[in-house]
């Protein structure tokens, strides 16, 4: 089990390693520069400011910096943000992005099972048309449309609910968790019908039944735990999804999380703000795909043996 | 069920598979409504006297009256909504069919080779997809579309290059056990050559698993598409694709809903379609999948 985590860390080291190498020089190649839009500044002082930000060195001495950088944990100042560093901007923006995340994690796991589970259970019953509605609804209408048309409606028409921001507590955060939990509840819930459709026709769950063990033990016991496999294996990369996907639930509801930072860093060429979040966004889906791999395999026997 | 008589000659296993595809009405509903879609878009701005970037100073933020010319009115600037839903919808579409046919195509002829050739190569070949598939795709898309410089082939480029990766994996399991098969053998003694093998029996062999996963890519196209262009970096104003316009409607949705209902609504129901046929196209193709 240490071998196989061992092995998992080093392959993501690897890739995250890649990713920043990427990001970096995919950054410096793009046109523009954070200072290229300043247009009434003398070359002079352009030139002092690219020399503070070591703009002016070459190339792979501006990465060794940054690599000396991150294993320091420092991400440097921010370009864009002055007197902020990226540690600051992160620091101060990743509570919101986390608790949006967390929460539609939570209710996105909770009712995407519940839906799956009474749609298997009861097949072709109401319940299972209901589920299948908003599997398809949840699938086909992108968020950046439910989610000005749920703000439309309970902020805006009925006024139940602020329109975005942050400023009011928990009801603040209903629509963005919701709007950022639908798509998700829709593919955990059509997962886990048909995963647990499935799993009631394998013969250990006959075998279970005839060997006299009562209904409700089988399917709590013996049944669910092979049904959520799947569901645990779409469950980890969607977190990480979840967590950077809030790029989207943060422009529309007006979050201050580190989503809306990434898109403002990178069309304003903010490069140590954008290597910083992509550090961060990197590491958070690479350590979730290893802890589910983990959790799988100590549930699963199947795929501990497998090497 | 009826009982399967002896099929007349000549129909193949893709006759029948098509046959089982044309008995799913949901499937076949969404076919007919996704081509009204398409043909509405390409030919209808053409029923109209303007372009959707003529601005008409008359009728500015005009309401949907449905009165002619302008059936949903206008926006802030004067121009035809509807012309613009639908101009936008071109672009929206054309990206979405051509950008999964491309990164399809890309896709099954990596996972093929990858697959048949095996050993180090395949090796090599999958710790690439491996690294790549590790990579946030949000960030992915936003670094790439910034690097070749913004507009449609920035654009096209960023979402083929996130999105290949799923069919060559697909692609090369089938291409893995393919490679073991005696006809494949049997090509290889009579000494065709590597390539030919892969395109004249290796790809068409994967090839209703490809239309299966293929018609999946076509919504996730449109979709990163739009998402794109809602946050800015895709297709730019005033050249309009759905994104860019429920954007504008976002801004413009406490004073009036339309502007976003209607390329919203439009984009959900071509979504919605293409994920009635891709289910459809599962279950025709891929019986046992179900």
């Amino acid at each position: 089990m240490l071998r196989f985590i061992g092995k998992r860390l080093w392959h993501g080291g690897l890739t995250l390693a890649a990713l920043v190498t990427l990001t970096f020089f995919v950054m410096r190649l793009a046109p523009g520069g954070p200072f290229s839009r300043n247009r009434k500044i003398s070359p002079e002082v352009q030139a002092n400011i690219e020399a503070a930000f070591h703009l002016d060195e070459p190339i792979w001495r501006q990465f060794g910096r940054f690599v000396w950088g991150v294993l320091r944990l420092d991400l440097g100042p921010s370009t864009r943000h002055r007197d902020y560093s990226v540690n600051d901007l992160i620091a101060s923006g990743l509570p919101y992005s986390l608790t949006i995340g967390f929460w539609a994690v939570v209710i996105a796991a909770m009712v995407g099972v519940a839906l799956g589970l009474a749609g298997a259970l009861r097949r072709n019953s109401a319940t299972d048309y209901l589920a299948g509605t908003v599997g398809v609804v949840g699938i086909a209408i992108p968020i950046f449309v439910i989610g000005p048309l749920l703000q439309a409606t309970f902020a805006l028409r009925l006024n139940w609910l602020p329109v975005g921001g942050i400023n009011d507590g928990w009801r603040s955060l209903v629509l963005p968790v919701i709007v950022l939990a639908l798509p998700n509840i829709a593919y955990i819930s059509r997962l886990t019908r048909t995963s647990m459709i499935e799993t009631l026709r394998e013969n250990y769950v006959r075998t279970a039944r005839a060997k006299g063990i009562g209904w409700h033990r089988v399917l709590w016991r013996h049944t669910l735990t092979g049904a959520l496999l799947p569901v645990i294996a779409y469950l980890g990369p969607a977190t990480a999804a979840i967590i950077t996907g809030s790029i989207l639930i943060e422009t529309i509801f007006a979050v201050p999380g580190i989503g809306r930072h990434f898109v403002d860093a990178a069309l304003n060429r903010d490069y140590p703000l954008v290597m910083g979040i992509t550090l961060l966004y990197g590491g958070i889906l690479i350590l979730f795909n290893i802890a589910t791999d983990v959790i799988r395999a100590i549930l699963d026997p199947r795929i501990r043996n497998e090497r | 069920m009826s009982v399967d008589l002896a099929p007349p000659r000549g129909t193949s296993t893709f006759h029948l598979q098509l046959r089982r595809f044309r008995q799913n009405g949901l499937s076949m509903a969404s076919v007919v409504v996704l081509a009204a879609i398409v043909v509405l878009c390409f030919l209808g701005p053409y029923a109209f006297p303007f372009s959707g970037e003529d601005a008409d100073f008359d009728f500015i933020s005009a309401p949907a009256a449905f009165i002619w010319p302008h059936l949903f009115g206008t926006d802030d600037f004067g121009r035809d909504l509807l012309v613009r839903v639908l101009e936008g919808g071109q672009v929206s579409l054309t990206i979405g069919f051509l950008g999964a046919l491309v990164a399809g195509v890309i896709g099954v002829l990596y996972g093929a080779v990858a697959g048949y050739v095996g050993g180090r190569t395949d090796g090599f070949m999958m710790r690439l997809v491996e690294i790549l598939y590790g990579f946030p795709y949000v960030i992915l898309v936003i670094l790439l579309s910034l690097l070749f410089g913004g507009g449609n082939v920035a654009l096209f480029s960023a979402i083929v290059f996130t999105l290949w990766l799923t069919p060559a994996v697909i692609v090369r399991a089938q291409a893995q056990s393919l490679a073991q098969r005696e006809f494949v053998q049997a090509a290889r003694a009579g000494g065709m050559t590597g390539p030919a093998i892969v395109l004249q029996h290796i790809v068409p062999n994967c090839m209703s698993t490809v239309i299966v996963y293929g018609s999946l890519l076509v919504p996730e196209v449109i979709l990163s598409e739009s998402f794109l262009s809602f946050l800015g970096i895709g297709i730019k104003e005033p050249q309009a694709s759905w994104g860019n316009l429920i954007q504008t409607g976002t801004a413009a949705m406490d004073s009036d809903l339309r502007l976003l209902l209607l390329p919203g609504g439009l984009l959900a129901l071509v979504l919605l379609c293409l994920n009635f046929i891709a289910d459809g196209l599962r279950d025709a193709f891929d019986p046992n999948d179900r």
